[in-house]
């Protein structure tokens, strides 16, 4: 057998009060698609942090062709041939799309960049990714999540490396963009890089994987695993340690007839979206499903008045809510759990019960002085409820892994008793296991009465959760029926048939 | 975004999308600016005429721009980069102070004034350096680590100059720096050159790139392969030789090297970079936004000088022009998107 490109050997990382690895050893050879499996928290992203010298390693040993190396900062790691696209976006807003992917190895001569150069070859990257309608002079600010992603993956490619680590790149993207993320990846393994891929998306690694290792509370349970064969079941329990059934629970009552809770009407945003109305009774629960860049996100911004809405209106219980203003929606009973937590849902160095709170301090408020006790408990029980792990409510945010993250960000919600409930990506980058029980979670809220309305990527889950679905094209609605009267190969075709009748627009996944 | 939005950061949405490219920010942030200046101008000509609008009393806005311009091109750069500095009054005494010392300026006689020049900047860059040691490997923060720099830099002028005034009898340094060819005085020309060269530093070179990186985000300008540490060193160093450019230009503006000089800069040059829409926060800068943030603050005090008004009232105008013109700012960028 040739000599592993990369071999990782008793690897421990200890943080203040966690061992998040302890002894982990991953084994990586050129061309090949390496996935990386474990739980929210199972130590994937940190691994690989160690990887790309992000963090130092505390034991263990780390060889590059056979030779011991090691990483003292990214430069290094970056130097000897490994690019790691991050779990959380790390791009810097305020500079445009080719100076981010250009960002630390600029093409510039003597010290004076070449921006032609620079954007020539952007443009390059990207229509390699196949999204040659963002431009490369463009503010990566202004981009939506997936076209973050977009540039995070040209940057990665841009420094040309042996080794290319994935932390869950296609959690922000829909599978057209997965699709074009897997030619890449395809791409690179014949041309003998070695990819390390992490997802929670199981069929992903199917497609795409060759081998993979199986990482569980920062031990590897399992590694050289074939990732076609695998049986889903035996990954499942090598993770989680128990067996996970059926994941979408059904409807147990029957939906109240009767007149909507939440009322959309014609709402329109030039550019963004035009002319979407629908309603949801309370007790349903309502997918939108849609590629990214559909106008999803805005749609749902617009009717938490987050975005002003040019014309159309938005009724909560037979009242009109005023364009535009969140306080006003707030009151009438609306909550928003939005897609993007780091920029936009979580107070990073704060602690998780007091994030999970946050939205309803008046709750555990008299005279504007809070109940500490009550809150905490509450709290606390709302984190149990999605599965936070670890199980302290005292810990900072920004200490936990990305997928603990994001069920902080939900449990606010949960805890928020709002009666109509809207969730943008409620389980990106949610393991198998919490993924379940999220879903039970959300269809008992459903059943207390709460209207739901969720967005989401993976259109198994809009189907498999909602009692409704709308599907999204370029800001339309173009198809409003029960779930169950439609699969994911019929969702996909309302939506290419959409996307062939108008033109593509120049700044699709903005 | 309003202030009770970015409070709630459970309500917080990303800002439209906007089309201004990052580093060089659009000329349409500039326009309020250009706008304000133009007012102040019209304000200018009504209320004292011909004593405004002439060749004289435009080199003499200038000249008096020059100080506060220099160092606010480095100040740019270190807002820019996420940070503030306090000390940059207090470095620029402590060159002049160094330069015009018994000492440097027999060593000006025996080998040429260009020892009091290197001087001023050599120390204005030590200076710099000892702010960006403290503040990216000893972790302290820049408003702490750059106030200490204030009180100890301008404390140890005091020291060397035992509080007193000291004249320059350096004539080769008075007259070179004097000069005025063509009608344009040196030190204008100094600071056309130094803003021209942090224009082109900022945008144009992998050091400005960084600059914006660092600023925006430092973690993620880490995990790219910046060595951000020492790129903070960079910027301090930068604004400290700044410092001393200024203090060289002071110095032949008065002629002498005094504790006292450059009192009050580090506000004077913080509040031009800012309106002229470098984002405190980091991340964002314009060199140009910051040049005419000074030019406006000096046609004020200009304009009020010819209509010999109190300088308190001056400092009230000073205020309520922060505020119209960052207001003009957003109105405009908010119509634009
Ligand atoms: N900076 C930190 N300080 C303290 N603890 C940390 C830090 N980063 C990670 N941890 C802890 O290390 C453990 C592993 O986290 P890691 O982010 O590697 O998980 P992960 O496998 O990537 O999970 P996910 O699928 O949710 O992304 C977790 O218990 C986490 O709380
Ligand atoms: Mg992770």
């Amino acid at each position: 057998m040739p000599q592993p490109l990369l071999e990782m050997r008793g690897i421990v990382k200890e943080f203040p009060g966690v061992r998040a690895l302890d002894g982990v050893d991953l084994v990586v050879r050129a061309g090949e698609v390496h996935c990386l499996l474990g739980q929210n928290g199972a130590g994937k992203s940190t691994l690989i942090k160690i990887l790309s010298g992000a963090h130092d390693v505390d034991e263990g040993t780390i060889l590059w062709n056979g030779d011991p190396v090691s990483f003292a900062d990214p430069q290094a790691a970056l130097a000897t041939g490994i690019a790691t696209i991050y779990q959380e976006l790390d791009l810097i807003d305020g500079l445009s799309v080719a100076d981010n992917i250009y960002l630390g190895h600029e093409k510039a001569r003597g010290g004076v960049t070449r921006d032609r150069d620079m954007n020539r070859s952007a443009r390059e990257l990207l229509r390699r990714l196949g999204h040659p309608e963002i431009r490369p002079t463009r503010e990566v600010g202004s981009l939506s999540a997936a076209g973050k992603q977009i540039v995070s993956m040209a940057r990665a490619l841009s420094r040309s490396a042996q080794v290319i680590v994935m932390d869950e790149p296609s959690a922000v993207l829909d599978p057209d963009e997965v699709d074009g993320l897997f030619r890449v990846v395809e791409d690179l393994r014949s041309s003998g890089a070695a990819i390390i891929y992490i997802s929670h998306r199981l069929e992903e690694i199917r497609r795409i994987g060759d081998r993979l290792t199986v990482l569980k509370d920062g031990r590897t349970v399992a590694t050289d695993l074939p990732a076609r064969e695998t049986p889903t079941a035996e990954l499942v329990t090598l993770m989680t340690g128990r067996t996970v059934s059926s994941v979408f629970p059904r409807r147990t009552t029957t939906l109240p007839e009767g007149a909507p809770l939440l009322s959309v009407d014609a709402l329109t945003r030039p550019g963004e979206f035009a002319d979407v109305s629908f309603d949801v009774r309370p007790g349903e629960i309502v997918g939108i499903a849609g590629l990214v860049g559909a106008g999803r996100s805005e749609i749902i911004e617009t009717v938490y008045g987050a975005r002003r809405a040019a014309s159309g209106s938005v009724t909560v219980a037979g009242r009109p809510l005023h364009n535009g203003s969140v306080s006003a929606a707030v009151s009438a009973g609306l909550g928003l759990c939005p897609e993007e937590r780091k920029s936009q849902g979580l107070v990073l160095d704060d602690a998780v019960y007091r994030n999970i709170s946050l939205a309803s301090l008046d709750r555990f408020a008299q005279y504007g002085i809070s109940r500490e006790g009550a809150e905490r408990r509450a709290a606390h029980e709302a984190a149990r409820s999605v599965d936070v792990r670890p199980d302290d409510p005292n810990r900072i945010i920004r200490t936990l892994s990305g997928g603990n993250q994001q069920k902080v960000v939900l449990a606010r919600w949960l805890l928020r008793s709002c009666k109509v409930l809207l969730l943008d990506e409620p389980t990106r980058g949610v393991d198998v296991g919490a993924r379940a029980e999220i879903y039970a979670l959300i269809r008992e809220l459903a059943d207390s009465g709460v209207a739901l309305v969720i967005v989401s990527s993976d259109i198994d889950e809009v189907l498999g959760l909602s009692d409704r679905v709308l599907v999204v094209a370029d800001g339309r609605v173009v198809h409003d029926g029960p779930s169950d009267a439609i699969d994911a190969s019929g969702v996909l075709d309302r939506i290419l048939a959409e996307h062939d009748s108008t033109p593509i627009q120049e700044e699709d996944i903005a | 975004m309003s202030a009770s939005l970015q409070n709630d950061p459970s309500l917080a949405v990303p800002a439209p999308a906007k089309e201004s490219r990052g580093g060089s920010l659009g000329p349409v942030r500039n326009l309020g600016l250009v706008i304000a200046l133009v007012i102040l101008c019209v304000v200018g000509i009504i209320t004292a005429g011909d004593r405004f609008a002439s060749t004289d009393n435009v080199v003499t806005i200038l000249r008096l721009a020059a100080v506060t311009g220099v160092v606010a091109v480095g100040m740019t750069f270190v807002i820019t980069g996420g940070g503030i500095d306090l000390s940059v009054g207090a470095i620029l005494a402590l060159a002049s102070v160094w330069a015009t010392t018994t000492g440097t300026q027999d060593m000006a006689d025996s080998i040429g004034w260009i020892a009091m020049v290197f001087s001023a900047l050599l120390v204005g860059t030590c200076a710099g350096v000892i702010n960006g040691v403290l503040i990216a490997y000893g972790k302290v923060v820049p408003f702490i680590a750059t106030l200490a720099m204030l009180a100890s830099a301008r404390g140890l002028a005091e020291v060397i100059a035992d509080r007193k005034t000291q004249i320059i009898r350096n004539q080769g340094f008075t007259d070179f720096f004097g000069a005025e060819p063509a009608g344009i005085p040196v030190i204008v020309i100094i600071f056309a050159v130094v803003t021209a060269a942090g224009w082109f530093l900022l945008n144009r070179t992998t050091f400005g790139r960084r600059t914006f990186a660092v600023g925006g985000n430092p973690e993620a300008a880490r995990l790219a392969g910046i060595k951000v540490q020492r790129h903070t060193v960079y910027l301090y160093a930068l604004s400290g030789l700044t410092c001393g450019i200024a203090a060289v230009m002071l110095m032949s503006r008065t002629t002498t090297g005094s504790s006292t000089h450059g009192t009050g800069l580090e506000l004077q040059t913080i509040a031009a970079v800012v309106i002229g829409g470098t984002l405190l926060s980091g991340g964002r800068g314009t060199v140009t936004g910051t040049l005419l943030g000074v030019v406006i603050f000096t046609t004020l005090t200009n304009v009020f000088t010819l209509n010999n008004l109190s300088t308190s009232t001056q400092a009230v105008a000073n205020g309520v022009i922060i505020v119209i013109a960052v207001l003009l700012q957003q109105q405009i960028a908010n119509r634009k998107t």
